[in-house]
């Protein structure tokens, strides 16, 4: 029996559940969009240690399963996510966006199993393409914001490939391991899995498109593409000094660009760069202790924030409103909703007790052993700032701040069952951190609650806390949006487009006109020479054809006889 | 209409002395707790609470300045 089921990979069943969704109906539908990802997660567990699937293609020897500890963990996650988001989901009329989610969540596994290059570039796509359907299902508004999207991954797979080639080509083998940065390839490869992190300078794609996507299409979305890159790096580039920099830059541009953001979901999904900007400094610090961080904290960031998305996805969902502007004193009437928003916000801010506590505090943690000061002191001041930016910004602004007069109700069962669900997995991990542990890639020697770092922690909050409220005046909504670097080819792309349009029109008519003066002219030309009437189309005597031989004889004679 | 107890002002004085009193106690378990600092700043007393503090009115100061550069009406894009 284990030996056949070992035979499925387990993204292969939401990859084909998600392409038959469409075809079946409602209550069959429903069944299966909350089994499939039951049965991926008992695959997922199924898998052992080592190469599972393999097979060959061309000269190349493609390992389609392959399991570790490592794999295990992002492959659980990404299953757990799949149940959760069909389950808040289950009442979404688009059936292509159910469809496009759990084959996106099949491929993120795909992804976390793939033992070698092209396996990986293969699902990597299909995450890009399952994505942006995702994005499209938010509707006549999301199209642009799913085109620039797709544009961008595209651009990073373009990347990813060249690198594979070039690896590829370079080495012989498309084995999947740890790569350098001697060569271009690297380089490439890097550059591939850096785009879908959000990492500068391509972090707009993310605040841009996802909010865009609908109230439950961004719960998938929050999950997948930049856990999926957080895990590749962690195989392909632990301990690489350069991501310390860039993840700390992520960490920063985060919490700044939602400190002046006033959408909600765009809040949050400022603080997906923020957060993921935290692994991907625990990637480049790169020590047993950094890497398990990075780690935990996908695997507990998937959750807080799917269960951020989907506390704002039932708020959307309910008063069809994004802007803090718009809302404000929900909690009368939402109270479940207001509830397992905090909860999210407490875990995100790494209040202790939460799951983030117990993940984000290890990578702090490796930068201190490592006697990196300055890392370990931005990353303090950063848990400030997640506080700040989304613990409290997010809830208060949504659910307390002023009366907006809405009174909308707590929304439907499996809503709120999705919630509590993540909710009470939230408390769990944070109070009983060994079931976490237990799952990571190396032995955990770290121990999260020890009273110096309790009471540092509950200090940096409380008073970030304070910071908070002192300064309400400063952090007032405005129904404003700050620009990033998406403003290169959402306004200056398209303003040069439109100046290259203007000068070439302008050319073409004023050149059009000489090319075809000129040309003719040429054809006169030709058509008096060779045209029916030209001189060499005319018929000529015999008399002219004989002296013509006479001549070539003549000279022939003349040149032989010399 | 708004009469709910938590908006009362009643309420809201409650809740800033709780606040402020829970504040001042996790400071004040500085003097009970063992410390292991790690870095220089970090021994200093209500190290958290001063920096947590301070990180915050920077990071604030800091979006202001940039928000007073970058922000745009919301419906830049649109036109």
């Amino acid at each position: 029996m284990t030996a056949d089921l070992l035979a499925i990979p387990p993204g292969a069943v939401l990859i084909v559940g998600g392409l038959v969704l469409p075809l079946l109906g409602a209550p069959l539908r429903k069944a299966l969009l909350l089994a499939l990802p039951i049965l991926t997660l008992y695959l997922v567990w199924q898998v052992p240690d080592g190469v599972v699937l393999e097979t060959r293609y061309l000269a190349y020897r493609l390992v389609l399963v392959k399991g570790d500890a490592l794999s295990r963990l992002f492959a659980t996650v990404f299953s757990v996510m799949a149940l959760a988001g069909a389950l808040f989901a289950l009442n979404q009329a688009r059936v292509v966006e159910l469809a496009a989610a759990l084959c996106y969540a099949g491929a993120a596994i795909g992804v976390a199993f793939a033992g070698d290059l092209l396996t990986l570039f293969i699902f990597w796509e299909l995450m890009a393409i399952a994505s942006t359907v995702v994005v499209w299902s938010g509707g006549p508004t999301a199209r642009a914001a799913g085109l620039r999207y797709a544009a961008i991954h595209l651009l990073g797979g373009v990347l990813l490939m060249a690198g594979i080639a070039g690896e590829v080509a370079a080495t012989g083998s498309v084995a999947f391991g740890k790569l350098s940065l001697d060569s271009l390839s690297g380089w490439l490869i890097l550059a591939g899995f850096l785009v879908n992190t959000g990492a500068p300078p391509f972090s707009a794609w993310l605040p841009d498109a996802y909010p865009e996507s609908s109230w439950s299409g961004m719960v998938f979305l929050s999950a997948f593409t930049t856990k999926a890159a957080v895990y590749v790096l962690l195989r392909g580039f632990p301990g690489t000094e350069l991501l310390i920099y860039v993840g700390l830059f992520m960490v920063f541009y985060g919490i700044v660009y939602a400190i002046l953001e006033n959408d909600m979901r765009r809040i949050l999904a400022y603080s997906i760069v923020n957060q993921v900007g935290f692994m991907v400094t625990g990637i480049g610090i790169g020590t047993e202790m950094a890497l398990n961080g990075a780690a935990a904290h996908a695997f507990a960031h998937i959750i807080y924030k799917a269960l951020l998305l989907m506390s704002a996805g039932s708020v959307l969902f309910m008063t069809g409103r994004r802007k803090c502007t718009d809302l404000g004193g929900l909690f009368r009437t939402m109270p479940l909703t207001t509830i397992c928003g905090i909860v999210g916000a407490l875990s995100i801010s790494s209040f202790p007790l939460t799951s983030g506590f117990v993940s984000k505090s290890m990578i702090s943690e490796a930068a201190g052993q490592e006697g990196l000061m300055i890392v370990w002191y931005l990353l303090a001041a950063a848990s400030a700032g997640v506080f700040l930016h989304a613990g409290i910004k997010f809830p208060w602004f949504v659910f307390f701040q002023k009366d907006s007069g809405l009174r909308p109700q707590d929304p439907t069962w499996n809503m709120r069952a999705a919630m509590i669900l993540f909710a009470a997995l939230c408390l769990t991990l944070g109070m009983a951190p060994t079931l976490l542990y237990s799952l990571l890639p190396f032995p955990v020697t770290f121990v999260p609650y020890t009273a110096d770092h309790v009471v540092f922690q509950l200090q940096l909050l409380l008073f970030s806390g304070l910071a908070f409220f002192l300064m309400l005046g400063w952090l007032r909504r405005t129904l404003t949006i700050t620009l990033d670097l998406d403003w290169l080819y959402r306004r200056l792309g398209v303003k040069l487009a439109g100046i290259f349009y203007v000068w070439a029109t302008v050319f073409w008519k004023s050149w059009s006109s000489v090319v075809s003066q000129r040309g003719r002219g040429v054809a006169t030309w030709l058509q008096r020479r060779y045209g029916p009437d030209g001189d060499l189309a005319q018929t000529w005597p015999t008399g002219a054809m004989t002296l013509c031989t006479v001549l070539v004889l003549a000279a022939y004679l003349i040149l032989s006889s010399h | 209409m708004d009469d709910h107890w938590l908006t009362r002002t009643s309420t809201i004085r409650l809740l800033w002395i709780l606040f402020i009193a829970i504040l001042a106690v996790t400071v004040g378990l500085d003097f009970v707790i063992d410390q292991h600092p790690l870095f220089g700043l970090g021994g200093t007393f209500g190290f958290g609470a001063w920096f947590g503090f301070a990180s915050c009115v920077a990071l604030v100061a800091i979006a202001k300045a940039l928000g007073a550069v970058l922000k745009r009406p919301d419906s830049y894009y649109d036109s």
